[in-house]
C-alpha cells in the first residue's frame, strides 16, 4: 500500500476482490467496508442499516464467510476475497438484477415465497443464507430460524423468510440432481 | 455514525505491534476483529488516535491443546474455537458458551481474546475464563507476561492490561476428569447481550460431587466465580438429597450476584433469572459428568 493524504488525512490504496474481480482504492484509513464496497466501487446492492452490527443488512461474505461489511475497515479487508449480493448471481451485468436461472437458488427461493417486501434488508439475508446453506444443506424450519436470526427485517414478519431458506435448500439440491444427470 | 479520522497501523510481528503501541501510548487502541470496537468508534464514543490493526500479524491464529489448557492465540475467530472439534473434545464448556456469543456473522469475525481483553460483564467470554481459572498472556516492551484472570479484571471494560501491552493469547483451563459442565443464558432475543448467563462446572467422584463452581454473565461488574461445594458437595446427583442441594446452590447463587438494573431488565429480575438458570444447568452439568466418569 502506498500513502497519500486528503486534507489531513492520509490515503491509504486497498485493493480486494469483489465478485471475482480486483478492484483498487484510495482511502482514509476510516472508510468502513460497507461505505468502500458503495461508494468507491459502486456496488450499492449492499445496504446499510444501524451500522452498529445488529441489522446485518450490510453482510457480505469475507473469504466466503458471511461478516458485517460495518464492523470492518477497507484497509484490514486489503487483499480478502469479498462476495456481495451482486456476485450471488451469474447474471454477465452485475448490476442488472438477474432472473430465472441466473438467480442463485437462495434469490430464486426469495422470489417464488415472497421472501421480502421493500427489499432493504434483503441483500443481507440472501448472502448470509448462501453461506449457511452451503454448511447445511438441509436445514429444519427450526434450524432456518436459528440461521436467520441475526438479520432483521421489518416488512415480512419472518414467515415467508423462514420458508424461503427451506425452498432455496429444495432448489439447491433439485437443481445438484439435474447437473449430475446431465452429467452421467 | 462514521468513525472519527485516525491514523491505521499494520505491523506484522508482535514485536511490532508492541513497540507502535509503547510509541502511540494512551492514544492507541488495538484492533482485531472490531466486533465491539467497531461499533464504539461508529458511535464515536470513543475516538482514538491510532488503531494497532493486528490482523496482519503473524502467528497468533492458532488453537493449541495441552493436557492442562486449550490456548487460543488472539486472532483465532470465536467461530474458529466453536468448530474447532480438539477444542470442543478438551473443553466442551467452550463451544457452549461461544453459541451463545452474539450471532454467526459476528462470530466469523469477532475474537475470543479480543472479546475477554474488551472485559464486558454482559460478555461470555470473560465469564469461561474465569470459570476455566485461565490466564492471559501478554507480549510488553519488557518482554511477556501472564495475568491470572482475578488480577485481569478491574472493572467494567478495564483490565490491567497497561497501554503498550498486546494480549497475544488465553489459556482455558481444563477441568479434572469426571467433570460435566454447562452454560445458559436468557435474553430478549436470540444473539442480543443476555439479561443474565451462568456457566457451571460439576465434578463427580465416586459417584457424589467432589467440586463444583459458577460464573455469571451480566450480574456482576467483573467475572468472579462462585464456588458451589459447600452446597453440592457429596451429594449424590439424582437423589432428593441432590434436589435439596441445587436450590441451596441457586440460593448461593442468589446472593452472591449483584446486578445492576437497566431499560432491558430490573436488577431484581436479572437475580431471579439466574437463580432460575442456576437450577437449569447444574442437573445438565451433573449428567455429562456421569457420562465422562
Amino acid at each position: 500500500m502506498t500513502d497519500t493524504t486528503q486534507g489531513t488525512e492520509t490515503l491509504h490504496d486497498v485493493t480486494v476482490t469483489v465478485n471475482g474481480v480486483r478492484h483498487s482504492a484510495s482511502v482514509p484509513a476510516r472508510r468502513l467496508l460497507s461505505d468502500f464496497l458503495r461508494h468507491d466501487l459502486e456496488l450499492t446492492g449492499t445496504h446499510v442499516g444501524c451500522e452498529h452490527g445488529v441489522c446485518g443488512a450490510c453482510t457480505v461474505l469475507v473469504d466466503g464467510s458471511p461478516m458485517r461489511s460495518c464492523l470492518m475497515f477497507a484497509v484490514t479487508a486489503q487483499a480478502h476475497e469479498i462476495t456481495t449480493v451482486e456476485g450471488l448471481g451469474t447474471a454477465p451485468d452485475a448490476r442488472v438484477a438477474p432472473t430465472g436461472e441466473s438467480m442463485n437458488p437462495v434469490q430464486q427461493a426469495f422470489a417464488e415465497c415472497h421472501g421480502l417486501q421493500c427489499g432493504f434488508c434483503t441483500p443481507g439475508f440472501l448472502t448470509t443464507v448462501t453461506a449457511y446453506l452451503d454448511e447445511n444443506p438441509a436445514p429444519t424450519s427450526e434450524e432456518a430460524r436459528e440461521a436467520i436470526s441475526g438479520n432483521l427485517c421489518r416488512c415480512t414478519g419472518y414467515q415467508n423468510i423462514v420458508k424461503s431458506v427451506l425452498r432455496a435448500a429444495e432448489i439447491k439440491a433439485e437443481r445438484a440432481s439435474e447437473t449430475a444427470e446431465v452429467q452421467s | 455514525m462514521k468513525p472519527a479520522p485516525f491514523e491505521h497501523h499494520a505491523p506484522l510481528t508482535v514485536e511490532q505491534a508492541v513497540s507502535v503501541l509503547s510509541e502511540v501510548g494512551h492514544e492507541g487502541k488495538v484492533l482485531a476483529g472490531g466486533q465491539s470496537l467497531i461499533p464504539i468508534l461508529n458511535m464515536r464514543l470513543a475516538s482514538p488516535a491510532h488503531l494497532v490493526d493486528i490482523n496482519r500479524v503473524a502467528g497468533l491464529d492458532s488453537v493449541e491443546v495441552t493436557p492442562e489448557a486449550v490456548r487460543v492465540g488472539a486472532l483465532v475467530r470465536h467461530a474458529g474455537l466453536e468448530r474447532s472439534e480438539e477444542a470442543f473434545a478438551a473443553l466442551p464448556l467452550l463451544r457452549q458458551a461461544l453459541v451463545n456469543v452474539a450471532h454467526p456473522a459476528i462470530r466469523n469475525r469477532g475474537t475470543t481474546v479480543g472479546s475477554i481483553a474488551h472485559a464486558d460483564a454482559a460478555g461470555e467470554m470473560p465469564a469461561i475464563l474465569a470459570l476455566t481459572d485461565g490466564v492471559v498472556e501478554v507480549a510488553g516492551p519488557s518482554g511477556s507476561r501472564e495475568i491470572e484472570w482475578p488480577d485481569f479484571f478491574l472493572g467494567a471494560l478495564e483490565t490491567s492490561l497497561a497501554a503498550e501491552e498486546l494480549a497475544v493469547a488465553v489459556r482455558f483451563g481444563r477441568f479434572p476428569v469426571g467433570t460435566g459442565t454447562a452454560f445458559t443464558e436468557a435474553a430478549r432475543r436470540h444473539g442480543d447481550y443476555a439479561m443474565a448467563g451462568v456457566g457451571v462446572a460439576v465434578t463427580v467422584t465416586d459417584g457424589v460431587v467432589s467440586a463444583a463452581r459458577a460464573s455469571f454473565v451480566s450480574v456482576t461488574d467483573v467475572p468472579s466465580v462462585l464456588d458451589l461445594g459447600p452446597a453440592l458437595g457429596g451429594v449424590e446427583p439424582g437423589t432428593a438429597a441432590w434436589d435439596e442441594a441445587v436450590e441451596d446452590a441457586a440460593e448461593a447463587v442468589r446472593e452472591h450476584v449483584d446486578p445492576e438494573g437497566d431499560i432491558h431488565a430490573s436488577a431484581d429480575y436479572r437475580r431471579m433469572l439466574v437463580t432460575e438458570l442456576t437450577r437449569r444447568v447444574l442437573p445438565q452439568a451433573a449428567d455429562r459428568a456421569g457420562a465422562t466418569a
